[in-house]
């Protein structure tokens, strides 16, 4: 038969029908948001992962690496965003290597969504895809159907409303790295704070054109548990000992360690002859 | 005998037709409706001397711009503001309601009149009311005002009969875009002793922007109604978003890799 196959979501369906219904994907809830600046592209992600009403993870990664210089912020289920990414990095490293040519990220783009409609909308990933290639700066949006954006500041999640809020009101076309980066910052905090969906931190990744991309790994961090008011560790001899038993399970052996170095004599190789 | 209690002191179904079971597991009397003409968000910020609300003029009929002259803030009485969102010929309803409630208030002639927090509770109890006979007024209201002890009063409530009070209430659209940047300058409960009314103008006027931006059912014209505790109600119309950026995508060209 032509087209599609989607025996799998019957077979799913069914399955619900009969009272096994399909685990709750983690979700990314999620604020995601990316912003052009001159000179470079800076992209920034909350951290909060969940399963329905649960925060699941508290603190996990949304900012992916497709290529040194293009990275990726994905909202939507975890797994997709996680598993496509990968597939896209791998795909773009071969390529690249088949071309002699940095890769570049409308390539990734064209993958992705090209990718992403073959799945009509079943990869939930919705993903803010930017980074530096010889062509320039360049930010975009994906949609898991498929769809595509451009723009110069954009935002992606749940949380996305309050993000571009934000955006909308501080956002100018000549913006500093570091007018950027906070203005990113910003928007996700408006995120974190306005929207169930997101919380704890701001991850953040600058790529800058002729320069190394940086991730700033919890950027910010304004969901800091505080310290406990009390100590809740029990004092020795809460517990009466009635009986100590000790049993020799190994036989400790002393013996010295020592480093070993070995210089290779760098011009000459191995060769199987 | 017949044994089955559906069939006992019914009409005989030889005369009458067969009983339709249907009626048996109908449920309840349902009216509740959808809306059909309706206006999008309010907003509204306690500030230092008062209250502020901003909606705009916008009617809409489904996706069609039915209306641009619909005003949404209401003075009640001498002292009180309502804003309203969602179905106008409900909007409308309530502000009769309103008129009469303030007309018979007028009987007694006592030196009391009724300020935000009484009109407040009398929308509360019509809300969920109507609620609980599942034939909501489909609204979102906000209430803004002076309490009796003088300081700002703001409360919302909606079609569900749920209430609510902070320094910042925004509905519709508004709770997503417009809330996050209202609460950066008051977040908690005492905040609004810090904000000017200037400050609170400027916030509003910002907040309208980005909903026109961002709302597909808005309209970059809107009404301010100031609420003073001095007891003064402003309603400034046909106010419109300024300084808009709608030349940023100049040098944008298709959706990914065309470049012409």
């Amino acid at each position: 038969m032509p087209g599609f196959n989607f025996d799998n979501y019957q077979r799913n369906n069914f399955l619900a029908s009969k009272g096994y219904p399909i685990p709750k994907a983690t979700s990314t809830g999620t604020t995601i948001v990316g912003c052009r600046f001159d000179g470079g592209v800076v992209i920034a992600a909350d951290t909060r992962a969940t399963e329905g009403d649960i925060v699941a993870d508290k603190n996990c990664e949304k900012l992916h690496r497709i290529s040194p210089t293009i990275w990726c912020a994905g909202a939507g289920t975890a797994a997709d965003c996680e598993f496509v990414t990968q597939l896209m990095s791998s795909t773009l490293e071969l390529h690249a290597l088949s071309t002699g040519r940095k890769p570049r990220v409308v390539t990734c783009l064209t993958l992705l969504k090209q990718h992403l409609f073959k799945y009509q909308g079943h990869v939930g990933a919705y993903l803010i895809v930017a980074g530096v290639d010889p062509t320039g700066p360049r930010l975009f949006s994906i949609h898991a159907h498929g769809s595509t954006d451009v723009g110069y500041y954009l935002s992606l999640g749940s949380g996305s409303m309050a993000a571009m809020a934000v955006l909308e009101t501080k956002w100018k076309q000549s913006l500093t790295k570091d007018e950027a980066m906070s203005l990113c910052a910003e928007a996700i905090e408006a995120g974190i704070w306005n929207d169930l969906g997101s919380g704890s931190n701001v991850d953040m990744c600058v790529m800058e054109v002729d320069k190394p991309a940086v991730l700033y790994r919890n950027y910010r961090t304004p969901n800091e548990r505080s310290i406990k008011e009390k100590s809740y560790k029990f004092a020795r001899g809460t517990t009466a000992v009635l009986k100590e038993k000790i049993r020799p399970v190994v036989d400790a052996v002393q013996f010295d360690i020592f480093e070993e170095t070995i210089i290779r004599d760098s011009d000459k190789m191995e060769i199987d002859s | 005998m017949d044994h089955m209690p559906e069939n006992w002191g019914r009409p005989r179904s030889d005369v009458y037709g067969v009983y339709n079971p249907a009626i048996h597991n109908a449920g309840p009397t349902t009216h509740t409706q959808q809306p059909s003409i309706t206006g999008t968000s309010v907003l509204a910020i306690k500030y230092n001397k008062g209250v502020m609300l901003a909606a705009d003029n916008l009617a809409s009929y489904g996706s069609l711009a039915r209306f641009t002259d619909q005003e949404r803030l209401i003075k009640v009485g001498k002292e009180t503001v309502v804003g309203v969102s969602g179905d106008v010929s409900d909007m409308q309803y309530i502000q009769l309601l309103l008129e009469r409630l303030i007309i018979e208030d007028n009987y007694e002639q006592d030196g009391h009149n009724l300020r935000a927090p009484h009109i407040y509770e009398y929308l509360s109890r019509v809300m969920y009311n109507r609620r609980s006979k599942i034939d909501p007024l489909w609204n979102a209201i906000l209430v803004a005002g002076k309490k009796d002890d003088g300081s700002p009063f703001l409360g919302y409530v909606d079609l569900l009969g749920v209430t609510y009070s902070a320094p910042t209430i925004a509905t519709g659209f508004g709770a997503y875009l417009a809330i996050p940047l209202l609460r950066k300058i008051a977040s908690d409960d005492g905040d609004e002793k810090r904000i000017t009314e200037q400050q609170a103008r400027a916030a509003l006027d910002e907040c309208m922007k980005v909903l026109f931006y961002r709302d597909a059912r808005s309209l970059d014209k809107y009404s301010v109604a100031t609420v003073t505790t001095d007891g003064e109600v402003t309603i400034e119309q046909n106010v419109r978003c300024q300084d808009m950026s709608w030349r940023f995508a100049d040098h944008i060209r298709g959706y990914g890799t065309q470049t012409m």
